[in-house]
Order: C-alpha cells, then structure tokens, then sequence
C-alpha cells in the first residue's frame, strides 16, 4: 500500500495553505488529493477583486490570490493529484492512530493510500433549492449563484437574461453585478432576514451602483413556468419569516439565483466517525484544530464557513503545522481534562470549542459569530469566573466572522481552569 | 445646493451618509461617525472610481476563458464602455498574470491585464 505522513483532502486555499504550512513545519512526505481539474478551490471562480488585504496588504483578484498559494507549494514541491476524488477515510483498524485514504482518478484507479495525519480541507457546498422549501414549478432556469459565477466567469456562458436572485450573501451580490455588467437585468435580490448576510462593500458596489434593489424581510413565493422560467413572486415577510399576504410582487423573469448560504461539506468526516458541531456543521476541534479522530485536521470552510479567505489561509497553515507537529510525536501528551468554550448571549459558536492548555502554543485564536446585529457592545471573554477580555464594538453582524487572540500566559494565570465563556455584553 | 445619499462602505456600521455640494464642491457630510467615512464620502460624491473584473476568451488555452481586470481603477462612468469594448477582446495562450490583454481601455490610460495564468495547450 502506498504511504504518506499527511495527506491533504482538498487542494483549495485552505489544503494549500496547510500543505505549505505542513511543509514549512519541516514535514516532507505530505500528499494533497484535489479533484478539480486545477488547484486553487473556489477562488479560480472568484474572478471580482479585494483578497488578500490583510495578508499582501493589496486587494487581489481570486485567481491572483490563488497563485501566489500555488506557486509557494510549488516552489516547495508539494506533490498535488488533480482530478482526483477522495471516497473515503477510515482507521487502518491496526491499532495504530494511522488512516486509509481511498481515492480514485483516471491514471491510477482505485488507490489506498496509508497516512498517518489526515488535513480535511474539502470546503463548503451552496445550499441548493432543495434545501429551501420554495413553492412552485421545478423549470430550467434555477440556479445556486456559484454555479452561475462558474457558467459565466469559467465556462463563458450567460445562465439568463432577466434575473431574480434570493438570498443577498455575497456570492449572491457579486453575481447580481457580474450578471448586469454581461448585460442581464437583475430586477430584485429579495432576503428573507431583516439585514444582509453579504459586506456592506458587495451591497453599495454590487447593488446600489446599478440601482437593484435590495428587498429585506421578502422572500419567493412562486416560480411560474414548466419548461423554463417565467416568472418569480417574491413576498414581505413577518417577524416569524411568514409571508404577508397582500404584498406579492411578480417580476417576470427567465433566472432566479439562490445565494441562501452555504454548507461545509462533511460527508467524509462524519463516516469517519468524528463529532459535528449541529452550529457550524463543521468538525468539533480543539486548539490543535484536531477533530475528535486523533491525527485528523480540519481547516477552511469544512471547518466552518468564513467570509475572508486570509483567515481561511492562516487557519489551514495552522492545521498544517499541528499535523506536522502530530507525526513527529511534538503535541503533548497531557492529564488535564479538555475544557469546552462555552458560546453565550449572541456568541452562536466558537472554532476551536475544546481546549486543552497543555497543548497550546503561546496564544490561542478563538473565532466566532453571532446570531443577529448587535450594536454598541461588549465581547467579553470568562475564564472561570474572572474576565480577562471586555471590547467595546461598535458593531457585530452575523456575516463577519470575529476573533479574538489570547495569550497562554494570561490563560495560565488563572488557577484550576475549569470554564471558557465567551459572550456579548451591554456592559 | 445639492444633497447626495450613500452608504459608507468603510466597515460593517453602513452609516448613512448626507453630503451636500455647492456646484461641485463639497460643503459638509454629515452622518459618519468616523474620518473614513467623510473621506469615502468626499472620494465618492467628487471622483467615484472602481475596478472592473470580468473574463474573456482565450485560444489555444487549457481553458477557454481567462480572468481579467483594470490593472487600476477607472472612474465609475466608464464602466460600461469598458465592459462593451471587452466584449470583443480575445486573449492567446500562454497568459501570465499581469499581462496586457488590451492596453489603454476605452482612453481611460488604464490597461486590462490578465488575473490568471493560461498554458498552452500541447498539440
């Protein structure tokens, strides 16, 4: 059987990230397994510019962002298979903490390949209409906006010519400009919350530039036509999300495009077996940013969806490194019990939610968000009882993701650490 | 004197912003509630500007289209000018990122460049 110290599922920002990562750590043997016919995810799609601004200080293109990844792994010569589909990851059931990877692609069949660290770094899916419960007509002419921004940006073709989109995430925005600038209408973008999930950036130069408007507390309530298309009603809602009859729209259209949010594509983590989180859908992971599977790694969108790949990028190198850091036996063995981040008062989730302090290095990253617009208000952070962290912000929105950085020196101050709060406060 | 409406697109507050010029010049800008909004609000109302991506076709690629961009920003008017003019551009492979795909779009002295490496495809 062939075999690999670390094997990186996914060869998207996140997977060559933690590739170089990985690498840099001083780890030679390491494998990323990408089943595109191109490394570089997501971005080769992302063809609209502002990546990258706090990791080049420049704003870049997707694409442009993705080669500087590429070619670092390349200049380190981290060995890539393209078109390459992962099947499966399981124990090696031996007794040893080692996997199998089973992949397939054109040159070589159907492959076992022995790891002894796994990086799962398989990225994030559109939520499709499926998923949404909208009534009416299954036409042609529906589409998840990143498929749209792949059909226009990558293969060259116009999904429609008169759009509807729902959902106003960002892909969402950038597909209504990206769409009007090839000359299709975009008539609305309807949204079911009260607020927008996309930057208000992607809202002022994606909507208001070309006068679409945006319809908050509106979502679909009819898609006409059989073959195709033909029409969309879209309809205010109620604070219960409740369509209020009396206030349908109907916008004849050939294109409704969904932006509804996205799903961190977990299939292979959870039939190995490792605990999801029911908030971010994402592997539970400790500091190491090791899942509940010891060895295996988790980073990028699977792990939890962001809006700004630079910390997509500085969390896989993390997870990189700890994998490097796992074959060569370097984390800690420990006796102290794990301790879990406890998420409260509009605090949804944090990434990492089990601490250990033992294995932590000499500050810990604690990323989350929360669940509504909060306003003039304080992030605080509990170690047991004593509060070691209190921020005033003038605003939190569920579409940024926040951070927070703690010291392990300050974390180590406080005696018999048995609780990790972090949570909004008025004061 | 003229009022103009616009969100502040500096952080995530959004402030809604109220300037008003006198012919042309900015008199106040009242509504943000930091510097970067009055100067996002004095840039937007005197010389609004963006950068243009898009994709165009390339021949004799691995792929079929490559990415492109105003290698600076051009003023907000022309954007349109710039998406018509691309519509005719075609690219050939190879490609590298930054090369000139059309220099001085639409007089603007803004070149498009390529935002993506293209191979040749081997015949």
């Amino acid at each position: 059987m062939n075999t690999v110290k670390i094997a990186i599922i996914g060869g998207g920002p996140a997977g060559l990230a933690a590739a170089i990562g990985a690498r840099e750590a001083g780890e030679d043997s390491i494998l990323v397994l990408e089943r595109d016919r191109l490394s570089g995810g997501i971005l080769n799609q992302c063809i609209h510019n502002g990546f990258g601004l706090h990791t080049f200080k420049e704003e870049l293109t997707g694409p442009e962002y993705a080669q500087r990844f590429i070619d670092r792994a390349e200049e380190l010569k981290i060995p890539c298979r393209l078109n390459t589909m992962v099947m499966d990851i399981s124990a090696a059931g031996d007794g040893s903490s080692d996997k199998i990877v089973t992949y397939l692609n054109r040159e070589e069949g159907l492959v076992q390949l022995r790891a002894e660290a796994v990086v799962l770094a398989m990225g994030c899916r559109e939520r499709p209409r499926g998923a949404l419960n909208i009534p009416g007509f299954r036409p042609a002419g529906i589409y998840t906006a990143g498929t749209a921004q792949r059909l226009v940006n990558i293969e060259g073709f116009m999904p429609g010519k008169r759009v509807v989109i729902l959902g106003s995430g960002d892909i969402g925005l950038i597909m209504a400009r990206r769409m009007t600038l090839e000359g299709a209408k975009v008539l609305a973008v309807a949204e079911l919350m009260p607020y927008s999930g996309g930057l208000k950036r992607n809202i002022v130069q994606c909507l208001d530039d070309f006068g679409i408007p945006l319809k908050l507390s509106h979502t679909v309530v009819d898609i006409e036509g059989k073959e195709r298309v033909q029409a969309v009603t879209i309809a205010q809602v109620d604070e219960h999300s409740t369509p209020i009859p009396g206030t349908e729209e109907r916008y004849e259209c050939d294109t409704l495009l969904l932006s509804c949010g996205l799903l961190p594509e977990n299939e292979l983590t959870s039939a190995l077996g490792a605990d999801i989180s029911p908030v971010t859908r994402g592997p539970e992971v400790n500091e190491s940013l090791e899942t509940s599977v010891p060895g295996v790694f988790a980073c990028g969108n699977v792990l939890h969806v962001h809006d700004l790949v630079d910390f997509v990028s500085q969390e896989a190198e993390l997870a990189g490194r700890n994998a490097a850091r796992f074959v060569r036996g370097e984390i800690p063995k420990t006796e102290i019990p794990d301790i879990r981040v406890t998420a409260e008062n509009g605090v949804r989730y944090t990434v990492p939610e089990i601490i250990n302090t033992d294995r932590l290095e000499d500050t810990l990253t604690l990323r989350f968000r929360v669940g509504a617009v909060y306003k003039d208000i304080y992030e605080s952070v509990y170690l047991n009882d004593r509060r070691i962290l209190h921020k005033k912000k003038k605003i939190f929105s569920p579409g940024e993701m926040e951070t927070i950085v703690l010291k392990k020196s300050a974390i180590l101050e406080v005696p018999d650490l048995k609780t990790i709060t972090v949570k909004l406060e008025e004061e | 004197m003229e009022k103009r409406e616009l969100t502040c697109i500096g952080c995530p507050m959004g402030c809604q912003i109220t300037v008003t010029l006198d012919g042309g010049a900015v008199k106040s800008v009242e509504g943000n509630t930091c510097m970067k909004g009055d100067q996002y609000a004095r840039a937007e109302v005197t010389r609004p500007v963006r950068t243009v991506t898009s994709s165009v076709p390339v021949t004799g690629g691995t792929i079929g289209q490559v990415s492109v961009k105003t290698a600076g920003e051009i003023p907000k008017d022309k954007i349109f000018d710039v998406m018509d003019a691309l519509r005719t551009v075609r690219a050939e492979a190879p490609v590298s990122i930054g090369s000139v795909i059309a220099a001085d779009i639409c007089g603007t002295g803004v070149d498009i460049v390529a935002t993506k490496n293209v191979e040749r495809k081997a015949q």
